[in-house]
C-alpha cells in the first residue's frame, strides 16, 4: 500500500524580551542554576504575573507578518499538571482565545515548488524550567531559570506532507522571526523548539490516522530524521496490521529513534480555565496599526525587491534574504557602490567563507559595509584587480585599516597607465627576443609567458586586460616593424 | 447526579487519601455536589459568564528586568537543595 | 490606657504624650499574652515591634507622625511578611517564611503602623468558624464555647478582646464580615481590586479582597486609605483614584449629612429571627437620621452559595497546586517516588476542608464537567451581579443581615460541610459581585453581638463609612466589649 504522512508543527519560539513574560526578572541564557528566578517565577505564595508589554508586541508583529488575525480580545487560561519544574503546578498559556488567529505561510521547497502552510494559531504562555537528570544519584535537579521565559507557540494546520517539508518551514519560520527581530533563532540554546504531531493513512484517503505527538526537537537535522523515523515506525505497525496509539514520543538523537514518555500519560486533563490573576487582553485597532507600520520589511518581499528593482538572480536573491543580517549588510554596502551584482559575488564568495573560516557570525563580520563598498568601488574603477582586491579584503579582514589606506600603504594600486606599462612590456619583449619570434611563427600560446613576465616585475599590480591589449598591440607592431626589414 | 470519581480527583489533585478519609470525602463531595446541583435548574440562556467582578483591561508591564534575585534567601525554605539546584526524588522521561 | 480605645483615641494620646509607642506596645503585648487562650495570634514578634516602636517614638518626636504611626497592627497570617513567619493557617507552610513584604503589608508599615503579630485563620482562609486551622482553634472572646467566625476569626477576636485595636483580614466570601458580626466588632470588605492582592496566599483569585476588622468605621477609614490604591504588581488592583479615600488619611471621616436612599431586599430577611428585629430598629434609626428605606429585590441570590463553591472551588484547586512539596514548605519524610513526595506532601501538609474544596473545584474543572458547572457558576455570577446593578439604580446602599444568626458552638457545624456553607449566605452576593460590603454590630441576642451588613455599589466605601460612622455617632453598640483578662 502506498501511504501519507500527515504532519502538524507546534513551534515554541522563544521572544527576545529583556524580562520575563510575567515577571521583571532576566531571561538570559546560562546563569547559575536558580539565579534568574524571582519570587513570581517561583510560584511563592502570594506572588501575582503582570503582563509584559513587549511580548504582546512581538506576538502581533508575528501575526500581522503572516497576514493572520490578530484577536481584539485574548485570554490567559492556566494549564494544569504537576511537574517538578512547573512550580505553580499549572502553565499559564491561552486556550480557548489565543492572541494570534489563523493565517499562511508560505514555503520554498529546494526544488523550486512552493507550498502553502496553514497556521491554526499562535499564542503566547510561559515557560518551565529545567529538570537535570544526571548529577544526582536517585536525584534530580531543578533548575527554573527558564522559568516564565515568554514563549509564542506557533501550530500549523496538519498541511505538511513529508518530513522535508517539515524541514522547510520550520528554516522559513526560523528566518521570518529572526527577521522580526522576535526572536534569537538560537536552536542550540533551545530558542526554537518543536513539537511534531505525525499520523499515517493510505494514500489518497480523507480520514486521518492516529497520532502521536513528537516533543521537543531542537534543531532541523533532528526535525528531519524524527519525523522520518516516526512516519516509518508508524508504516511498520500499520503493515503488520498493528494499530497506532496515541502517544506523545520523545526523540533520542543518539539512537535516532522515537520513544514513549510514560511520564505525561497522567496529566490527560489539564482543566484549562481562564487565569483569574490576569485579566482579558483588548487590543485597540491603534495599537495594531501601530504595530503594522513598525513591521521591517519581510523576506518575501525583499527578495522580490532584489529580483526586480537590482536585476540578482533568483538564487542570489534567496541566498541574500535568507538571513536577515546578510540581506542587511548587503544593502549597507550597495550604499556605497551600485553594482548589486559584484557585492552579492563578494557577499556569497569571500566574505561568506572568511566568515566561516573564523567561525564568525554577520553580525560579527569584522569589514565594515562601507570599506567592502569601498573595495568594490576601487575594482569598479581599476584601481585594484580581483587579485589585489582579496589581499585587501584580507587586510581588511585583519583591521590594517580603511580600503584607501591599505591601497596606499601597500602600494597595491594596479597598474593600468600605458605609458608606465608600455615601458615595462617594451623591456620584457627586448629582454625575450626567442620568445618573440615563436610568437612570430604563430606560437599564440607564448603570450602567457609574457603576461607571467609582466605580473613578475610589476609585482602583481599590473591591470591584466591593459596587460593584454598591449602586449597584442606591441608585439604586433614589432613582429610588423621587423617583417618590413 | 454524576458519580464521582475521587480516586481520579485524587489522581489530578495529587492527594492520597486512606480508605476512612476516602470514604468521609465521597460522602461529603456528593453533599456539596447536590448543593451546588440546585444551579442546574436556574435559567442562564444568553447569560455571558463573568469571569472577573470589574470590567477591566489587562495593563502591560514595561519590558524592564527589575528583579534582583536572591537565591540563598529564597531557597532558605526550601526542603532540599543543592549546588543552588532543588532535588526531587529521580524523574523518569 | 483604654484596651477599647480607637487608633484615633490611641495617635492623640500619643501626640499629647499621654504615652509612647513602646508603652503602648508593650499593654498590647501583655493582653495578647495574658488572653493567650484564645488563641488569636500564631506568632507574635515581640522584638521586631518594640524596634519598631521606638522607632515610631523618634517620628513622633520630630512631629513628623501620620494617623497610623506607632499604632499597634495585626496581620491576618495569610499577608507575606519578610523574615516573619506566614503559615496561613496550615502546617504546609508551618515553617515557611516569606521573602519579601505583602503590598498590604509594606504600605501599613511604611505609614508607621506597629507590626505585634501574625492572626490566626482558617487554613488557606477556607471556613466560617476558625476550626480549620492547624494551629487550633480561636474562641469568641463574648463566649469561649462558640466560634469566632473565619476565616479572619483571629483578628476579629483580637480587636473584639483588646487585645490589638485594628487587624488586617482578608475576605473572599465573607471572611471578614462574618467573624466581625459574631465578635462585635467593625469590619470592611472593600471593591474588589481597592486593595492589591500582591504577597497575600491566594484562596479564590477573583473574590479575594483585603480588608480591615476594628472598632469602628472611623479607624477602618484610615486604616484603609493607607493599604489602598494602584498596584503595579496586582493585575487586577484597580487604577481607579479616589481623592477622598486619600484626604481620610489627614482629616477622617466625616459623617454623611444627605439622606440616602436605602434598600432593605427581601430575600435576606426571610427566615431571620431576632436578628430581623434588631436589623429593621437600625434602618429605623438612620431613616430617623434621614435616610430613605426602600424594598427591594434581589431575585439570583440563592444561586450565590452553589455559584460561589465553584467557583472558589475551582480558583483554589490550581492556586494551591504549588504546594507541592518541592521548591518551598512541608516535604514528607523520605518520599520513594516524586508521585509518593506530592502526594504524600500534600495529603499531610493539608487539612480536611481545603482538600474537600481542591476535590470539589477539581471537579468543576475537570473534562465533561467544565460547562455544567464552572461556566454555569460563572453565569450565575454575572446575574447576581447584574442583580445588585439594577439595584443600585434604585438605592445607594443595601442594609442586610450579615449573618444567619449569632455565633453558633464550636463543633455544631463540622460534621457537616453544606451546613457550613449555608453560613454565608449574606456575605457571599457582594463577593461574587465585587462589592464592597461592610458589617457593624447592631444589637445583642442573647447576649451575642450580631451584624448589620452595607452594602455599596462598586467603589462606594465613602457612602458605606459615612454612613457607618453616622449610624455609630447615634448608637453605642460598637462600644459594648467582652470581658476579658
Ligand atoms: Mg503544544
Ligand atoms: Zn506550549
Amino acid at each position: 500500500m502506498q501511504w501519507e504522512a500527515v504532519i502538524g508543527l507546534e513551534v515554541h519560539v522563544q521572544l527576545s524580551t529583556k524580562s520575563k513574560i510575567f515577571s521583571g526578572a532576566s531571561p538570559a541564557f546560562g546563569g547559575a542554576p536558580n539565579t534568574q528566578a524571582c519570587p513570581v517565577d517561583l510560584g511563592l505564595p502570594g506572588v501575582l504575573p503582570v503582563l509584559n508589554a513587549e511580548a504582546v508586541r512581538m506576538a502581533v508583529m508575528f501575526g500581522l507578518a503572516i497576514g493572520a488575525e490578530i484577536h481584539p480580545y485574548s485570554v490567559f487560561d492556566r494549564k494544569n499538571y504537576f511537574y517538578p519544574d512547573l512550580p505553580k503546578g499549572y502553565q499559564i498559556s491561552q486556550f480557548a482565545h489565543p492572541i494570534v488567529g489563523p493565517g499562511t505561510i508560505d514555503v520554498q521547497m529546494e526544488n523550486g515548488e512552493t507550498i502553502t502552510v496553514g497556521i491554526t494559531r499562535a499564542h503566547l504562555e510561559e515557560d518551565a524550567g529545567k529538570s537535570l537528570h544526571t548529577s544526582y544519584p536517585g536525584m534530580t535537579g531543578i533548575d527554573l531559570n527558564r522559568t516564565g521565559t515568554p514563549l509564542l507557540e506557533v501550530v500549523t494546520d496538519p498541511d505538511l506532507r513529508s518530513p522535508e517539508q517539515a524541514v522547510a518551514y520550520f528554516k522559513q519560520l526560523h528566518a521570518l522571526v529572526r527577521y522580526l527581530k522576535i526572536c534569537d533563532g538560537n536552536l542550540a540554546e533551545g530558542s526554537m523548539r518543536c513539537d511534531a504531531n505525525v499520523s499515517v493513512r493510505p494514500l489518497g484517503a480523507e480520514e486521518l490516522g492516529e497520532r502521536s505527538e513528537i516533543k521537543n526537537i531542537n534543531s532541523f537535522r533532528f526535525v528531519e530524521k524524527a519525523i522520518t523515523f516516526e512516519i516509518e515506525r508508524q508504516i511498520d505497525i500499520l503493515e503488520s496490521g498493528g494499530k497506532v496509539q496515541r502517544d506523545t514520543r520523545l526523540y533520542d538523537s543518539d539512537l535516532n529513534e522515537t520513544r514513549s514518555m510514560r511520564t505525561k500519560e497522567l496529566s490527560d486533563d489539564y482543566r484549562y480555565f481562564p487565569d483569574p490573576d490576569l485579566l482579558p487582553v483588548h487590543l485597540t485597532p491603534e495599537f495594531i496599526a501601530e504595530v503594522k507600520s513598525s513591521l521591517p520589511e519581510l523576506p518575501e518581499a525583499r527578495k522580490t525587491r532584489f529580483t526586480t528593482e537590482l536585476k540578482l538572480s533568483d538564487y542570489d536573491a534567496t541566498w541574500l534574504t535568507g538571513d536577515p543580517e546578510v540581506a542587511d549588510y548587503f544593502e549597507a554596502v550597495l550604499a556605497t557602490t551600485d553594482d548589486a551584482k559584484l557585492t552579492a559575488n563578494w557577499i556569497m564568495g569571500d566574505a561568506s567563507a572568511a566568515l566561516h573560516r573564523d567561525d564568525l557570525e554577520w553580525i560579527d563580520c569584522p569589514v565594515p559595509a562601507t570599506e567592502l563598498g569601498r573595495l568594490i568601488v576601487r575594482i569598479k574603477d581599476n584601481t585594484l584587480s580581483s587579485k589585489l582586491a582579496k589581499t585587501v579584503f584580507e587586510a581588511l579582514w585583519a583591521g590594517e585599516g580603511t580600503a584607501d589606506e591599505i591601497i596606499e600603504a601597500r602600494g597595491l594600486r594596479q597598474l593600468s597607465d600605458s605609458g608606465a606599462l608600455g615601458d615595462i612590456i617594451e623591456k620584457i619583449i627586448l629582454d625575450n627576443p626567442h620568445q618573440v619570434a615563436q610568437y612570430r611563427a604563430g606560437k599564440n600560446k607564448v603570450l602567457g609567458f609574457f603576461v607571467g613576465r609582466v605580473m613578475k616585475a610589476t609585482q602583481g599590480k599590473a591591470n591584466p586586460g591593459r596587460v593584454n591589449e598591449l602586449l597584442l598591440e606591441l608585439l604586433g607592431s614589432w613582429g610588423q616593424s621587423k617583417g618590413a626589414e | 447526579m454524576a458519580n464521582i470519581d475521587i480516586n481520579h480527583l485524587c489522581r489530578l489533585a495529587q492527594l492520597a487519601l486512606n480508605d476512612a478519609e476516602h470514604e468521609a470525602v465521597r460522602g461529603d463531595l456528593e453533599r456539596i455536589i447536590a448543593m451546588v446541583d440546585q444551579m442546574q435548574a436556574m435559567n442562564t440562556d444568553h447569560v455571558e459568564p463573568l469571569a472577573h467582578p470589574l470590567d477591566a483591561n489587562q495593563r502591560l508591564r514595561r519590558d524592564e528586568v527589575t528583579e534582583v534575585v536572591d537565591r540563598e534567601r529564597y531557597q532558605l525554605g526550601a526542603p532540599a537543595t543543592q549546588d543552588g539546584l532543588y532535588l526531587v526524588p529521580r524523574v523518569v522521561e | 490606657m483604654n484596651e477599647f480605645a480607637s487608633i484615633g483615641e490611641l495617635a492623640r494620646g500619643l501626640r499629647r504624650g499621654d504615652y509612647s509607642s513602646v508603652e503602648l506596645v508593650r499593654h498590647y503585648l501583655a493582653r495578647i499574652q495574658n488572653n493567650a487562650s484564645l488563641n488569636t495570634f500564631i506568632s507574635v514578634t515581640e522584638d521586631e515591634a518594640l524596634i519598631a516602636a521606638a522607632k515610631a517614638d523618634q517620628t513622633l518626636q520630630r512631629g513628623k507622625a501620620g494617623p497610623l504611626t506607632g499604632i499597634p497592627l495585626a496581620h491576618k497570617d495569610i499577608f507575606c511578611t519578610q523574615g516573619i513567619a506566614t503559615t496561613c493557617g496550615s502546617r504546609i507552610l508551618e515553617n515557611w517564611i516569606a521573602p519579601y513584604d505583602a503590598t498590604v503589608v509594606a504600605r501599613l508599615a511604611s505609614a508607621g503602623a506597629v507590626l505585634l503579630g501574625k492572626t490566626n485563620m482558617d487554613e488557606f482562609a477556607m471556613g466560617s468558624s476558625n476550626e480549620n486551622s492547624y494551629f487550633g482553634a480561636v474562641l469568641n472572646p463574648w463566649d469561649n464555647s462558640r466560634v469566632p467566625g473565619g476565616s479572619s476569626g483571629g483578628s476579629a477576636a483580637a480587636v473584639a478582646a483588646g487585645l490589638i485595636p485594628i487587624a488586617t483580614g482578608t475576605d473572599t466570601g465573607g471572611s471578614i464580615r462574618q467573624p466581625a458580626a459574631f465578635c462585635g466588632v467593625s469590619g470592611i470588605k472593600p471593591t474588589y481590586g481597592r486593595v492589591s492582592r500582591y504577597g497575600m496566599a491566594a484562596f479564590a483569585s477573583s473574590l479575594d479582597q483585603a480588608g480591615v476588622i476594628g472598632h469602628d468605621a472611623q479607624d477602618l477609614a484610615v486604616v484603609l486609605s493607607l493599604m489602598s490604591g494602584l498596584d503595579p504588581r496586582d493585575s487586577t488592583s484597580s487604577d481607579h483614584v479616589d481623592s477622598w479615600l486619600e484626604s481620610v488619611a489627614e482629616s477622617g471621616l466625616q459623617p454623611i449629612d444627605e439622606g440616602l436612599s436605602i434598600g432593605l431586599p427581601g430575600e435576606y430577611f426571610k427566615d431571620l429571627g431576632e436578628g430581623a428585629t434588631l436589623l429593621e430598629a437600625a434602618a429605623k434609626e438612620l431613616e430617623s437620621a434621614g435616610c430613605r428605606l426602600t424594598e427591594i429585590s434581589l431575585p439570583h441570590t440563592d444561586a450565590a452559595i452553589p455559584a460561589y463553591y465553584i467557583i472558589a472551588g475551582a480558583e483554589a484547586s490550581t492556586n494551591l497546586s504549588r504546594y507541592d512539596g518541592v521548591h518551598f514548605g512541608y516535604r514528607c519524610e523520605n518520599p520513594k517516588s516524586l508521585q509518593d513526595l506530592y502526594q504524600r506532601s500534600r495529603s499531610e501538609g493539608f487539612g480536611t476542608e481545603v482538600k474537600r474544596r481542591i476535590l470539589t473545584g477539581t471537579y468543576a474543572l475537570s473534562v465533561g464537567y467544565f460547562d455544567a458547572y464552572y461556566l454555569k457558576a460563572q453565569k450565575l455570577r454575572r446575574l447576581i451581579q447584574q442583580d445588585f446593578l439594577a439595584a443600585f439604580e434604585q438605592v445607594d446602599l443595601i442594609i442586610a443581615p450579615t449573618t444567619p444568626g449569632v455565633a453558633f458552638h464550636t463543633g455544631d457545624l463540622t460534621g457537616d460541610p453544606v451546613a457550613m456553607y449555608q453560613q454565608d449566605i449574606f456575605t457571599i452576593p457582594a463577593s461574587l459581585a465585587g462589592l464592597p460590603a461592610l458589617s457593624l454590630p447592631c444589637g445583642f441576642s442573647n447576649g451575642l453581638p450580631i451584624g448589620m451588613q452595607l452594602i455599596g455599589a462598586h467603589f462606594s466605601e465613602r457612602q458605606l463609612l459615612e454612613t457607618s460612622a453616622l449610624y455609630q455617632q447615634r448608637t453605642d453598640w460598637h462600644q459594648h466589649h467582652p470581658e476579658v483578662a
